[in-house]
C-alpha cells in the first residue's frame, strides 16, 4: 500500500538542466521523510512538484491517497506548505495573515478567527499578533509561516528546509515545534541542507543528488553504511603514539588511524562501551596519558561525504582532501 | 502550556466541491480585502497615485489650454478646460495597471502566490481579488480628482445620473485594463519591472488618443490610430455624459467616435475577457 506521499519516476526540465531526473520516494503515514541534498540537487523542485505547484514533465504522485497531477485541488485540501518559498504577507498583522488562510481554506469567518486565535497562542505570537509581520524577527516570521501551513491541521505537511537562516535558539525552538506536530500523527516531507536537523527529526532519510535519489535509509542504517563505531583517542605526548596504537589495534576491527600532527588515533570497533572501558584502562596501564577520548559515531556528514563525494553545503562536487589521516600497516615497531 | 492535541486537532477544510461560484466570490473577496489593508498600510502609494493626475490637471489647463485648438470652440482656455478633464480622468483610471502589476509581481517575488497555489482556492481569485481592490483605490482616486477638477471649473452639465455613467465607463475602463497589468506582473521578474512595464505603453496610448489634443489636429495615419482607440472612445463617451463638448463639436466619422458608449462597453468587455483568460492561464502555470 502506498504511503501517504509516494512519487515514482518524477522528471522535470528547465531548459537543458535536468533538475528532477527520476524521483521516487514514499512516505508511510505519521512518518518523517527528511530530503537531505545540498542546494540545487533538486529538493524544492521535488516539494513544488508535490504540493501542485509546478508540473512534471513525466513520473506520477500520490499525496494523502490522492492524485497529484490528475486532482491538484483535492490535494491541496490535505497539505500544508512552509518554507523559504512559500511566504505571509508582511504588511498584514500575524491575525489578519492567517484569518486570511484561513478563509481561503473555506472556514467561516467565525472559526478561521478562533483557529488563528488559537495558532497565535500556541506558536507564541500572541503578543505580537496585531503587529504587521514587517516588523517580525525571522524566527517569528518562520514560526507565523508554519502556523500559516497548519491552519486546517493537514494530514501531510511540506516544509521546505524550515530553519535556513535561523540562529540555534530558533532552530531549537521549530525543531520542538515539528516533533510536536509530528507525534500529532502528521505525514512530513521535510528538506534540509542540515544534517543534525535530519538526524532528529526524520524518520527515514532520503539523499538526493543531481535530481537523483542516491540513498535512502534510516539515519543509523545510513551511517553502518560507511561503518559503526569508533574508539578516537587523542594521547598527550607524540612519543606514546605507537604504544597506544598497538593497545588499539588489539581491541578494535581493522586498521588504525593515525594523525601525527594532531595525536589522533581512530578505530574501527564492535562492542561499543565496554571496549571504550577496557581501552582506557590498557592505555593507562602502559603509561599513555590521554588528552581526550570517545566513542565516535559517524554522521551523516560522513555519509553524505562518502556518497556523493562532496560536503552537503557545497553546490558542486569537490575532493575533501582536508585530512591528514593514513592507515597504518601495523608493522612499525612498538615504542616501548 | 498547550499540549499535542492542539495540533493534532483535525480542524480539517470543509470538503464541499472545489469551485463554484460562491467560493469563487468568497476567495476574491478575503483577497481584495488582503490588498486594500495593504493599500491603507502604505498610504504613499495613494498619495504619490493622486500627485501625478492632479498635476496633470494643473499642467495642461493653465499650460496648454490656451494653445490647443477645439473644433468647435477654436483656442478657448475655458472650452478646452472642460474638453481635457475626461482625458485625465481615463489616463488616470488606466494607470492603476502599474498598481496592479508591481503588486502581483511583488507576491509573486516574495512567495505569497506560492501560498496561495498551494491553497484549495478557485482559479483567478488571487488576481481577481487584486483587480477588485484596485477598482476601489481607482473609484476613490476618481472622487479626489473630480472635487479638483470641480474646482479649477470642470462641470458635468447633463445631470447626475449621466455624470454616474460617465464615471462608470471610466472605472469599467480601468477595471479592463488593470488586467492587463496582472498579466504584465505575473510576466515579469520583478515589481520595477512592472512598474515600468505597466506605464510605457500606456504613455503612447493616452497620447495618440483624443485624450488631450482632438484627433483633427493629428496626421492621418494618427488620427486613424487615435479614433479606434480604446482609450478615445471611453473619453468620448465621458465628454457626451458630461456635456464637455462644444456646442459646434463634430465627432469624427469613425464607427467608435460615432458610437463611444458603445464602443467603450465593447472594448472593456474585449480587454477583460481576453486578459484575464491569458492571465488566469499563465497564473495557474507559474511556477
Amino acid at each position: 500500500m502506498p504511503g501517504a506521499i509516494h512519487a515514482e519516476g518524477l522528471v522535470k526540465t528547465f531548459g537543458d538542466v535536468r533538475a528532477l531526473d527520476g524521483v521516487d520516494l514514499d512516505v508511510p503515514e505519521g512518518t518523517v521523510l527528511g530530503l537531505l541534498g545540498p542546494n540545487g540537487a533538486g529538493k524544492t523542485t521535488t516539494v513544488r512538484v508535490l504540493t501542485t505547484l509546478l508540473r512534471p514533465d513525466s513520473g506520477r504522485a500520490v499525496v494523502a491517497g490522492i492524485d497529484v497531477l490528475a486532482q491538484p485541488h483535492q490535494v491541496r485540501r490535505s497539505i500544508g506548505l512552509s518554507g523559504q518559498f512559500a511566504a505571509v504577507d508582511e504588511y498584514l498583522t500575524g491575525r489578519e495573515n492567517l484569518r486570511m488562510v484561513g478563509r481561503l481554506y473555506q472556514m467561516s469567518a467565525r472559526d478561521a478567527k478562533r483557529r488563528a486565535d488559537e495558532l497565535l497562542e500556541r506558536f507564541n505570537l500572541a503578543d505580537a499578533a496585531d503587529r504587521i509581520a514587517k516588523t517580525y524577527s525571522g524566527g517569528m516570521r518562520r514560526r507565523l509561516d508554519l502556523a500559516a501551513a497548519l491552519v486546517v491541521s493537514p494530514p501531510v505537511m511540506f516544509m521546505d528546509e524550515p530553519t535556513t537562516g535561523l540562529d540555534p535558539r530558533n532552530r531549537q525552538a521549530l525543531w520542538e515545534v515539528i516533533e510536536e506536530l509530528v507525534s500529532g500523527g502528521t505525514t512530513l516531507l521535510l528538506t534540509t541542507q542540515y544534517l543534525e536537523e535530519a538526524d532528529r527529526l526524520a524518520h527515514d532519510i532520503a539523499v538526493v543528488d543531481h535530481g537523483k535519489v542516491i540513498a535512502r535509509g534510516t539515519s543509523d542504517e545510513l551511517k553502518a553504511r560507511i561503518g559503526g563505531e569508533r574508539i578516537e583517542v587523542v594521547v598527550h605526548d607524540r612519543d606514546t603514539i605507537r604504544t597506544a596504537e598497538e593497545v588499539l589495534r588489539g581491541l578494535g576491527r581493522g586498521a588504525v588511524a593515525i594523525e601525527e600532527h594532531t595525536r589522533k588515533l581512530t578505530v574501527p570497533v564492535v562492542g561499543g562501551a565496554k571496549l571504550l572501558a577496557e581501552a582506557i584502562r590498557e592505555l593507562d596501564g602502559r603509561g599513555v596519558e590521554i588528552d581526550d577520548v570517545g566513542l565516535r559515531r559517524p554522521t551523516l556528514d560522513d555519509v553524505f561525504i562518502s556518497l556523493t563525494g562532496h560536503a552537503p553545503e557545497e553546490a558542486t562536487g569537490g575532493g575533501e582532501d582536508t585530512e591528514s589521516s593514513r592507515e597504518t600497516t601495523g608493522r612499525k615497531e612498538p615504542v616501548k | 502550556m498547550s499540549t499535542t492535541t492542539d495540533l493534532a486537532s483535525r480542524t480539517q477544510a470543509p470538503t464541499s466541491g472545489g469551485g463554484g461560484i460562491r467560493q469563487s466570490v468568497t476567495d476574491s473577496l478575503v483577497i481584495a480585502q488582503r490588498n486594500l489593508l495593504r493599500m491603507l498600510r502604505i498610504p504613499e502609494m495613494i498619495i504619490f497615485g493622486l500627485i501625478q493626475p492632479i498635476m496633470f490637471v494643473v499642467l495642461f489647463s493653465y499650460v496648454f489650454g490656451g494653445s490647443i485648438n477645439i473644433p468647435g470652440a477654436g483656442l478657448d482656455p475655458d472650452a478646452y478646460r472642460e474638453f481635457l478633464m475626461a482625458g485625465i480622468f481615463a489616463q488616470t483610471v488606466t494607470f492603476a495597471t502599474a498598481g496592479a502589476g508591481a503588486g502581483i509581481a511583488e507576491d509573486m517575488h516574495k512567495g505569497l502566490i506560492d501560498r496561495f497555489r498551494s491553497l484549495p482556492m478557485t482559479r483567478g481569485a488571487v488576481l481577481t481579488g487584486r483587480t477588485l481592490a484596485d477598482l476601489v483605490q481607482t473609484t476613490l482616486t476618481l472622487v479626489v480628482l473630480a472635487i479638483v477638477a470641480l474646482l479649477v471649473g470642470w462641470r458635468a452639465h447633463e445631470g447626475v445620473l449621466k455624470a454616474l455613467a460617465g464615471f462608470g465607463l471610466l472605472l469599467l475602463l480601468g477595471y479592463a485594463f488593470t488586467w492587463i497589468g496582472a498579466l504584465i506582473g505575473l510576466s515579469v521578474r520583478t515589481p520595477e519591472a512592472a512598474t515600468s512595464g505597466g506605464l510605457i505603453w500606456l504613455f503612447p496610448l493616452t497620447f495618440i488618443s483624443i485624450a488631450f489634443v482632438p484627433s483633427e489636429n493629428m496626421p492621418s495615419f494618427l488620427q486613424h490610430v487615435a479614433e479606434w482607440n480604446p482609450f478615445s472612445a471611453t473619453v468620448l463617451a465621458a465628454r457626451e455624459l458630461f456635456g464637455n463638448l462644444p456646442a459646434g463639436y463634430q465627432a469624427p466619422d469613425a464607427w467608435p467616435m460615432q458610437n463611444p458608449a458603445l464602443a467603450s462597453l465593447l472594448w472593456s468587455a474585449l480587454i477583460i475577457v481576453v486578459f484575464r483568460t491569458l492571465a488566469v492561464r499563465k497564473y495557474r502555470s507559474a511556477g
